[in-house]
């Protein structure tokens, strides 16, 4: 049991050096890093290169962002956005469009460092059973969320929204706040294993259709070389994208992930010790040609 | 047997489709009770200017704090999750930090969704709330003093404060300076509450739906419909005929016995003495 807690990632350490086992993971907590930092400059240092938060933004004063699930519900309680904020959702919508919705889950999103906390420790206190919600309720949450919105008039979504409640708290004061950073950590660790942003969230659930046909993808298009370890399933917080993409080859399934699920957080890519994943982008289909050392191992 | 695996699967799919629809349901039921108490906005929260009606507002917003940072006086905030204010939506308290009536409004302007009205370009007729002179027992103007704090840090001063001379009955011969709030120009900016230099503001900004009345619909002010109308719109005012020595008019709107001098001498002399000594013989 201790052995295989320590062994996931351990074999990708060997073979490729700590830094490279980790390098997506340490590169996406840069990313969350300079994000947050950008907004707090301004409040904290007095340099207001963007100002807002999450929900809404302004960049050197001429880029507007806004994020496009709130938009939508903003425009399903009969209110006309100004064009800032139609502009600003329609910027962001573009690019997610482009490099997958969920790259806002694992590249912006604040959540995803407290339940990605979670789940390492979850593997590290190697706690067996937790209650598991369908994959899909999310979508049902999502649709709530939006007929909320359309018959209370009110963002309702958004008095508990934990994405923009943390963001927002970070920059302009947490307030309670820091009790939902602990209630989601708890949940995720205890009650239902990467249970949150993996079954639950409405705003993934958005930003998952958003990336259904997403450019950006992750490929196993060296498939043949999976040694079966099973590490990218146990890190992966979307496991079911994997399967298609990895073992699909007998059925003739393309090696890109394709699914809107996937969060291109790279953690696949880093933690394979046989280099099976990389980036790439939905077209191509292709497969890295088998190298000789398979042949040379067999016999 | 087949037959039997494929009911089953049937049956675990409707039931696990019941399963997620319920719990999303009552997810959703709890979300928007909540809602209605998340969403009550104690009195003194006011909203920035130029903010739509609560219900519109609250849909409209999206709680990005883009007037906040704009705002120069640091008077906006957004509240955190605990406080009494819908989550993440602008307020501002007027006894903390009232509003300066930026003539460019940046507050405004900030706003990307139009929750705050970009059609308010005049800073003057935002209606933020209505300043109210809450407690007459404890404003010092009441007992004959002389304050007038609140007229002079008025923003729109003499038109939506100004200062009633009264009759002081305590001395008998000082006047008391009261203020008096006019709604047609206050803009609820609250500078005269955060300056009320009593330990609590007896002048108050209150939401206007609180603070005002409303005359019924149907009421008429008569003598406004006759001044529109240019004249008596039922039976003619008939000519009060009083019962006065000549020449002297009585106005019953205002001016009182009206002691012309005229062609002809009044029926009594000029002189007050001789008026006083009338009946003593003289007559």
């Amino acid at each position: 049991m201790k052995k295989f807690k320590t062994s996931l990632g351990q074999k990708a350490i060997n073979a490729k050096g700590r830094w490279r086992a980790h390098q997506w993971l340490l590169l996406r907590r840069l990313m969350q890093t300079t994000l947050l930092t950008l907004f707090l400059l301004g409040p904290l240092v007095g340099i207001w290169i963007v100002k807002g938060n999450i929900a809404s933004s302004l960049t050197l004063d001429v880029l507007p962002l806004t994020d496009p699930y709130l938009a939508l519900q903003t425009l399903l309680t009969y209110h006309a956005l100004e064009t800032t904020a139609l502009v600003g959702a329609l910027i962001v919508l573009l690019f997610y469009l482009l490099v997958g919705g969920r790259t806002y889950c694992a590249w912006v999103c604040p959540v995803n460092i407290i339940t990605d906390t979670a789940a390492w420790l979850h593997r590290r206190l190697d706690i067996k059973r937790t209650a598991q919600f369908a994959r899909n309720t999310r979508y049902w949450v999502l649709v709530t969320t939006l007929l909320l919105a359309l018959f209370t008039g009110t963002l309702v979504w958004e008095l508990v929204n934990p994405v923009t409640i943390i963001y927002r708290g970070l920059i302009f004061g947490m307030g309670l706040g820091w009790l939902l950073i602990l209630a989601i950590f708890l949940f995720d660790l205890f009650v239902s294993r990467r249970g949150w942003c993996g079954h639950l969230c409405p705003v993934g659930a958005f930003y998952s259709l958003l990336g259904h046909h997403a450019l950006l993808r992750v490929s196993a298009s060296a498939r043949h070389r999976c040694d079966d370890c099973m590490d990218c399933f146990m890190v992966c917080p979307e496991p079911q994208v994997i399967r298609p993409a990895l073992k699909g080859e007998t059925l003739g399934q393309s090696p890109v992930i394709l699914s809107g699920n996937c969060t291109n957080c790279g953690r696949c890519i880093d933690i394979c010790s046989e280099n099976v994943f990389r980036y790439n982008h939905r077209f191509d289909h292709s497969l890295c040609k088998p190298v000789m050392q398979k042949t040379e191992v067999r016999p | 047997m087949a037959m039997q695996r494929t009911n089953k699967t049937r049956r675990g799919f409707l039931v696990d489709m019941a399963r997620t629809a319920c719990g999303v349901a009552l997810l959703g039921t709890g979300m928007s009770i909540y809602s209605r108490q998340a969403t009550s906005l104690p009195a003194e929260a006011l909203r920035p200017p130029g903010a739509r009606a609560e219900d519109d507002f609250l849909g409209a917003c999206i709680r990005c704090g883009l007037c906040v940072r704009d705002c120069p006086y640091d008077t906006l905030k957004l509240a955190e999750l605990g406080d009494k204010v819908a989550m993440g939506t602008p307020y501002f308290i007027a006894r903390e930090i009232p509003c300066e009536m930026c003539p460019d409004i940046p507050c405004v302007k900030a706003c990307p969704t139009g929750a705050l009205d970009h059609g308010l370009t005049d800073i003057d007729e935002a209606r933020m709330g209505l300043a109210v002179l809450i407690d007459q027992e404890s404003c010092i103007a009441f007992h004959g003093l002389r304050c007038e704090v609140c007229f002079n840090v008025c923003p729109v001063r003499g038109k939506a404060l100004t200062l009633d001379m009264l009759h002081n009955p305590r001395s008998g011969k000082h006047a008391l300076f009261i203020p008096v709030v006019h709604s047609a120009a206050c803009t609820g900016c609250g500078k005269c509450e955060k300056s009320c230099i009593l330990d609590e503001a007896a002048i108050k900004i209150i939401p206007i739906h609180l603070a005002k009345g409303m005359l019924g619909q149907h009421y008429r002010l008569g003598w406004r419909e006759k001044d529109a109308a240019g004249g008596s719109l039922v039976t003619p005012d008939q000519k009060h005929s009083y019962n006065l020595p000549k020449d002297v008019q009585y106005d019953h709107e205002g001016r009182g016995l009206i002691l012309e001098e005229s062609a002809t001498p009044p029926p009594y002399g000029t002189n007050p003495l001789e008026t006083l000594r009338r009946g003593k013989g003289g007559l």
